[in-house]
């Protein structure tokens, strides 16, 4: 191959790069619209925000396979504590707290825990013994592993990063090899316990985020007031949107959270079908770059961390666009590398950093072992 | 080695190898078939619902308010205005965009000097709002206020000082009830028309009178301000804004000047002066006293001022010219000639008044106890003889008095625009047989025949009597001002007999009748009439003189002039005034305004002074009496900015004084424009 670029930059996941870069800039923009025409408040700290989490990111695919089996269980250890830390603190300040602290920053353990949770079952299904994967011993313990933090946050409570830890954790025990009855089993005694769940675990504004779901026209100013007015920022773009800065539904204050959560209607009521066609495209290439990274991967660990990332974002990407078109109830869930947000920027951008080091175990890997 | 356990199927590294492959194509196919799932339905809402979501949007973002038109003026016959429109200042709440509405409702109350009954009134209308709908807090505000208020408004969210227009009447009380008033519309109002103009804060309609007659004429077409309003409904900008258009004016035939005065006139009593023009039935003036002022109307009325003109005797919210029925007394004997002359009598013909005639078994006194003796139709006319006509209408009896005094206008109801009319009682044998399921007597004949008895009839409806007396011609009334003269079909009456009764209503006034002070005080005109008491009650409860003032005799007067060539009729109607006498001394003063507005003027002044000042000043000074007496303090009256003197006022006829302000003159739209420039405020037609 004629090199014109030099091999240490050619090397760079470029695949992978090039469209998170576009998408963040994008997302600036969309941003500085959100805004009312300004970099600030949103703008420049997403573009800061996200050049420190490449650097974290960066700093993570530098793991070494023998890094992460030792601070495998460990971490998740730790994060498990700080939610428990996390909601002594509500119950003491007497108040749903989901976050610490830190100086100038601002952690969510629960955010952490969704990557977390992805290396602690990669780990645990790495060690275990490959005769045992359709025994009980494939199955409770990485139920406990989920479900511990999963009935943390749930009583936070924040049912968006419960289901994203459920997700995350059981496509980990998927790609794992557990028989597929088993996930048949668990769907179809889902689909009985989340009728009782729905009416006695959720809180009461949870259900009305459901049952507006299926008609957001009962209650236009009510609970489907979110849904409506992201339905008519959507529908109003047409084919390539009212133009940059001039989305009314945003500006005016129609649309609820147009920097976080509705972003994307934020982003289509200026740039249309085009844009959201764009977005998905970045979103299509992202995510195949990650299951390239997963499937090339020789080990069972780097496969399912990396599986397990891909699935992560996906469910981001997933619920949030779903909500945002009324296919899914409002359940505060950002849109990743658009919305403005530190801690759910930070958990993709772990995700991504498990991927690029994956992604480099393996280009470690295939020129060594296999020539 | 597990072989023989033929279920458990080997896995090894391989078999995971592969599970992973084939599932991670399984997610990859449903991220593929969700990526497509979200595809196509935002190609579905940008696409094809993109029109609904765009006009949805657009529905979000503008907000569309209306601007009330102002309304249109109406006119006197010389295009002067007799209700025009103020500027204003308002402030309107809009209580959905309120933030702090303890905060905002009790600082407007200490601008405004809002009372705790006003903030009630207020708490209330604005939980009846719905959505953006705003609430009218108050109007009429000074400039001082209007401007308290408007710097404030950074901490008001909500709250909307506006300029508007208000409904203004330069002769207050002259025109009340000809031509009503405007106020707000009522829940019925809008349920009737459905017209979202009518709930718009400042909006009013016309409520009584010619005000709500011609509402849709003088309403106009509202404008319209498009507005760009963020979701808590800030306003971001104006988008665009319609000019309203104008209501179109109406213009009577009422003479601004004339009517004022003859309202003036009235005086402290209570009653009505319908002045026509003979030769095409334009009516000049339809005044009714006591009256209510229309602009305290139309600055919403306060309760205290309206309990005052609900509980006064005189009804002042009754428009006496129309609503007022009286027994018309001896004023029917013209016509009542009329009807012998038709049936052959001849006017020498005489009978002896003894003071007395008996009919069956009762004696009917004539007024005079004395006795007129000989007496013919002239002298039973010229003074009021009762026997004469006791007599004479015995002998004709009462079918062809009843057709006659439906000829002449009595029980008609006219085609004119008012919003009611009572037309009265014209009785004959059919009539009170059907009515009472009696047979008629001669003694019904004998009281009908003095206007007393059942015989009941309006105000207008005897002017229209005095104006076919005086022309022997169909003549019709007519309120709106039109420049064709009306061709009216002649009465069939003789040259001879019109010129005869003429004579003999002239020598009413000016001859030897009962109305010598009614003589006009002027050289060349003469005025003709004749008197007319009606008894209330009978003459064993009050003398009608004297006593209570609701026992009294009503005095009515019917009248033209100049008596040889009639120009003007009219009737004058004082209720409880004690006799004909309280009435024609108005007729006269109304006619030498009509001749010589100077010397009508010095009259009226002159008895103004004694009364205590103009019906307006009276009016504001009896509120502010009866306000007192409720236990209430009343805020200064409005002074309307008219300093100088309004064009329909009755001093507008008056010669401009030698020196300071200049007075326009009563004819033509440079009057009305130079009327309109002194009263400051008023805006341009």
């Amino acid at each position: 191959m004629n090199r014109i670029v030099p091999e240490p930059i050619s090397r760079q996941p470029w695949s992978l790069f090039v469209p998170l870069l576009l998408l963040v800039l994008f997302g600036a923009a969309v941003l500085h619209s959100a805004a009312g025409g300004s970099m600030t408040p949103y703008a420049s700290s997403h573009l800061v925000r996200f050049g420190v989490f490449v650097l974290v990111a960066l700093a993570l695919s530098f793991m070494t396979r023998r890094f992460v089996r030792l601070v495998a269980y460990p971490a998740y250890v730790a994060v498990l504590l700080l939610l428990v830390v996390v909601e002594a603190m509500g119950a003491i300040g007497g108040g749903s707290q989901r976050w610490i602290n830190i100086g100038p920053l601002v952690l969510q353990p629960s955010e952490l825990m969704k990557a977390a949770i992805v290396v602690v079952l990669a780990r645990f299904f790495e060690t275990l013994p490959v005769g045992m994967v359709n025994t009980w011993r494939a199955l409770v313990p990485p139920l406990v592993m989920i479900g511990l933090p999963v009935m943390l946050v749930l009583t936070q409570p924040d049912l968006g990063t419960a289901l994203a830890i459920l997700f995350g954790g059981g496509l980990v025990m998927f790609f794992a090899g557990l028989p597929l009855r088993w996930f048949v089993g668990a769907g179809a005694a889902g689909a009985l316990v989340v009728p009782l769940a729905f009416f006695f675990l959720l809180q009461d504004y949870q259900q009305r985020r459901i049952t507006t779901l299926f008609d957001p026209g009962a209650d236009p100013l009510g609970a489907g007031y979110h849904i409506t007015q992201s339905k008519i920022a959507i529908g109003s773009g047409g084919w390539f949107g009212k133009g940059f800065g001039n989305g009314t539904q945003s500006h005016l204050n129609y649309l609820p959270e147009p920097h976080t959560d509705f972003v994307f209607a934020t982003m289509a009521e200026e740039w249309g079908l085009a844009g959201g066609l764009f977005v998905l495209l970045m979103y299509l290439l992202i995510l195949r770059w990650g299951f390239a990274v997963a499937l090339s991967s020789e080990d069972r660990l780097g496969r399912l961390i990396a599986a397990g990332a891909v699935a992560t974002i996906f469910f981001y990407i997933a619920v949030n666009l779903l909500m945002v078109m009324g296919f899914a109830p409002v359940v505060g869930i950002p849109l990743p590398f658009l919305s403005h947000g530190g801690s759910a920027l930070l958990t993709v951008m772990i995700c991504i950093g498990l991927l690029l080091m994956v992604h480099r175990w393996n280009t470690r890997v295939s020129p060594r072992g296999l020539s | 080695m597990m072989r023989r356990r033929r279920p458990r199927e080997l896995i090894t590294a391989a078999t995971l190898r592969d599970r992973f492959d084939r599932r991670t194509a399984m997610l990859a196919a449903f991220q593929g078939g969700i990526g497509v799932l979200i595809a196509a339905r935002m190609t579905y809402l940008a696409v094809f619902e993109n029109e609904r979501y765009q006009l949805e949007s657009e529905s979000n973002r503008v907000n569309l308010s209306l601007i009330p038109p102002r309304r249109g003026w109406i006119l006197d016959r010389n295009d002067l205005p007799l209700a025009s429109n103020r500027a204003d200042f308002r402030v309107d709440v809009i209580p959905e965009r309120l933030t702090d509405r303890e905060g905002a409702i009790s600082l407007l109350s200490d601008v405004l000097g809002l009372t705790a009954a006003d903030r009630a009134d207020l708490l209330q209308r604005m939980d009846e709002a719905r959505g953006f709908q705003a609430v009218e807090v108050a109007q009429g505000l000074t400039y001082d206020q209007f401007a308290a208020i408007s710097v404030r408004l950074p901490e008001l969210d909500g709250v909307v000082p506006q300029r508007g227009f208000s409904r203004y009447f330069p002769t207050g009380p002259s025109v009340g009830h000809l031509l009503g008033y405007v106020g707000p519309a009522s829940r019925e109002d809008y349920e009737k028309e459905r017209n979202p103009l009518l709930v718009t804060p400042g909006f009013k309609i016309g409520k009584d009178g010619l005000e709500k007659v011609f509402e849709q004429r003088l309403r106009g077409v509202p404008g319209a301000r498009r507005v760009e309003v963020t979701a808590s409904g800030r306003i971001v900008r104006d988008l665009s804004t319609r000019e309203d258009v104008q209501g179109a004016p109406v213009k009577l035939t009422i003479d601004g000047p004339l009517q004022d005065y003859a309202a003036r006139r009235i005086g402290l009593e209570s009653g009505s002066v319908v002045v026509m023009d003979c030769r095409t039935g334009d009516l000049l003036c339809m005044a009714s006293m006591p009256s209510f002022d229309p602009n305290s109307f139309s600055a919403g009325i306060g309760r205290i001022e309206y309990a005052m003109l609900r509980e006064n005797e005189r009804v002042p919210l009754r428009n006496k010219v129309l609503q007022g029925l009286y027994p018309p007394g001896s004023t029917v004997k013209p016509m009542v000639s009329m009807a012998f002359l038709e049936q052959g009598l001849r006017p020498e013909q005489t009978v002896f008044c003894g003071g007395g005639l008996r009919v069956g078994n009762r004696v009917f006194r004539c007024w005079k106890r004395g006795g007129h003796g000989q007496v013919d139709m002239a002298k039973g006319v010229y003074q009021s003889c009762d026997v004469y006509f006791y007599h004479f209408a015995q002998a004709i009896g009462m079918d062809p008095i009843s057709a006659m005094a439906r000829r002449y206008g009595m029980g008609e109801k006219f085609d004119l625009p008012v919003t009611t009319q009572f037309y009265g009682t014209v009785p004959d044998p059919a009539w009170k047989l059907r009515r009472f399921k009696q047979p008629w007597q001669p003694f019904d004949t004998v009281n009908a025949t003095i206007g007393q008895g059942y015989m009941l009839s309006n105000p207008l409806q005897l002017a229209v009597m005095a104006a076919r007396l005086a022309t022997s011609e169909m003549v019709m009334p007519r309120l709106e001002y039109s420049d064709t003269v009306p061709r009216f079909a002649p009465m069939g009456v003789s040259e001879q007999d019109k010129m005869y009764i003429r004579q003999a209503m002239s020598d009413v006034v000016n001859g030897p009748g009962t109305a010598g002070r009614g003589r006009l005080p002027l050289d060349n005109v003469l005025m003709a009439g004749k008197t007319g008491t009606a008894q209330v009650v009978g003459l064993n409860i009050s003398d009608g003189r004297s006593g209570p003032w609701k026992y009294r005799d009503h005095g009515l007067f019917i009248f033209f002039a100049p008596f040889d060539k009639p120009i003007y009729a009219g009737a004058v109607v004082i209720e409880h005034g004690g006799g004909s006498g309280a009435a024609y001394p108005i007729a006269r003063d109304v006619m030498t305004y009509l001749f010589d507005p100077q010397k009508g003027m010095d009259a009226l002044l002159a008895l103004e002074k004694q009364w205590g000042g103009t019906a307006q000043e009276r009016l504001a000074a009896q509120y502010r009496a009866y306000a007192a007496a409720a236990g209430q303090s009343v805020p200064a009256p409005r002074v309307h900015a008219a300093a100088a003197v309004d064009p329909v006022s009755a001093e507008s006829r008056l010669p401009a004084p030698p020196a300071g302000t200049t007075m326009p003159a009563p004819t033509g739209s440079a009057a009305a424009a130079a009327g309109s420039a002194a009263a400051g405020l008023v805006e341009e037609p």
